[in-house]
């Protein structure tokens, strides 16, 4: 089994009109064995920036301390926040100092940029950044989750219809990964308010 | 004055409390050529005197002022080769930011990282202080910007200042000169009669450096025949 399938992870991050969306199952596994099932993925960075990290969750939770870490010191440096598109490029750098010893993660970035434009954006263990107009995916359950989101998806969606679509590919691509599931963690940011809602699914 | 018996070691601090070798790195500043800034509502103007020591000096090969980034520029008085190597830092800590954020780097960022490498030569061991004061002008998010750069580490924004041989005069004139609201062409007038007042000898574009930076964000430097336009308009 691979390092990455250790755990167990869903997380995708979709783009609507004026918002985003960014969602994650709740399982944490030891291969076959259900740790935990209220284990929390996506993590705030500031009001208009979240990550979600899928992959092995030691490094998944040690990268989100040193981003958060970052983050203040620029905060307090700079006075203002980051912009979703430097940080992208802040855990692009990070990800690529540990080349030859990476960290088992594979990000999701999602945030509201100048403007309250919805960026979203996903890169693999090293740092090689993908940019995407309507979502990104990532975890054990990517391949399913590329497909339901492929055929679920539709532009500028207003924040309700976003999580109902959200929700269904997340369920849906949940249901065919043993190794992610019970249940799922969604939340819908608009430049007005942070809607933060848990879904129950298939339990298992 | 006991003073001077603490003016060797430079980590040493002298009884009245003071660290005499950045004193003397002051008074190294204090009699470089003059060199002035003035920020204007819509940018920045630099300047300084460009005086070499011999009319067969190929004064083309002398650049007193140098770009940062884009959008940033810095100006000295003091010793030139201390100025060379902070230019040299400066950028490559700018480009590092950039390398990390893919952003320009905030004028005050690179200002603050220049001020700490300075403050670093006052506080480590066989070094010495930098005989220069750096004037930075950029033009960022926030603005026009215009800070001062002492051998200390200390740094200071002004709307308009002035450093080197001629210091107190220029200042003087900038007070009476300066207004909130001026234009950048009205700056680089103002700038040109300032450094005009303790000028020896005949002023042309071959003999002062002018520096800009607008709302287009780009800095750069005056030709000589740019300098010698806006004299004439001056006169």
């Amino acid at each position: 089994m691979s390092i990455f399938e250790y755990n167990g992870s869903a997380l995708i991050a979709m783009v609507g009109k004026n918002c985003f969306a960014i969602a994650s199952d709740r399982r944490l596994g030891v291969q076959l064995q259900t740790i935990a099932t209220d284990f929390q993925r996506i993590y705030k960075i500031h009001d208009k920036l979240y990550i979600g990290l899928s992959g092995l969750a030691t490094d998944a939770q040690t990268l989100y301390q040193r981003l958060f870490f970052r983050h203040k010191l620029y905060q307090l440096r700079e006075e203002r926040d980051m912009k979703p598109e430097t940080f992208a490029n802040l855990v692009s750098a990070i990800l690529y100092e540990k080349r030859f010893g990476p960290y088992f993660c594979q990000p999701v970035i999602a945030g509201l940029g100048d403007d309250d434009k919805p960026f979203i954006c996903t890169m693999d263990s090293i740092g090689a950044k993908e940019l995407a107009k309507d979502f990104v995916v990532a975890g054990t359950a990517s391949e399913s989750l590329y497909g339901a989101c492929e055929s679920m998806y539709k532009p500028d969606m207003e924040p309700e219809e976003l999580f109902e679509t959200v929700s269904q590919a997340l369920l849906s691509s949940m249901d065919r990964d043993c190794l992610s599931g019970w249940g799922g963690h969604v939340f819908v940011i608009t430049p007005t308010e942070v809607i933060e809602r848990t879904l129950k699914g298939r339990m298992d | 004055m006991g003073d001077s018996q603490y003016s060797f070691s430079l980590t040493t601090f002298s009884p009245s409390g003071k660290l005499v070798q950045i004193e003397y790195a002051l008074m190294a500043v204090g009699s470089g050529q003059t060199s002035l800034g003035i920020k204007a509502a819509n940018g920045v103007v630099i300047a300084t005197e460009k005086k070499l020591p011999s009319i067969l000096v190929d004064e083309a090969s002398v650049q007193k002022i140098q770009p940062l980034t884009t959008n940033i520029g810095v100006v000295y008085s003091g010793m030139g080769p201390d100025f060379r190597v902070l230019v040299r830092k400066s950028r490559k800590q700018a480009q590092q930011y950039f390398r990390l954020y893919k952003e320009q780097i905030p004028v005050t960022q690179l200002v603050r990282e220049t001020a700490a490498v300075m403050q670093e030569f006052t506080q480590s061991g066989g070094v010495r202080p930098f005989g220069v004061s750096l004037l930075v002008a950029g033009f960022d998010d926030d603005g026009p910007q215009l800070y001062q750069v002492d051998p200390s580490g200390s740094y200071f924004s002004w709307k308009a200042s002035a450093m080197g041989k001629n210091v107190s005069n220029a200042k003087t004139f900038l007070e009476k000169r300066y207004t909130d609201d001026m234009e950048l062409d009205d700056a680089v007038h103002t700038a040109i009669l300032t450094l005009k007042e303790g000028f020896e000898g005949q002023i042309s574009g071959k003999n002062i450096e002018i520096g800009i930076i607008g709302t287009d964000r780009n800095f750069r430097v005056l030709t000589p025949a740019e300098i010698d336009d806006y004299l004439a308009e001056v006169e």
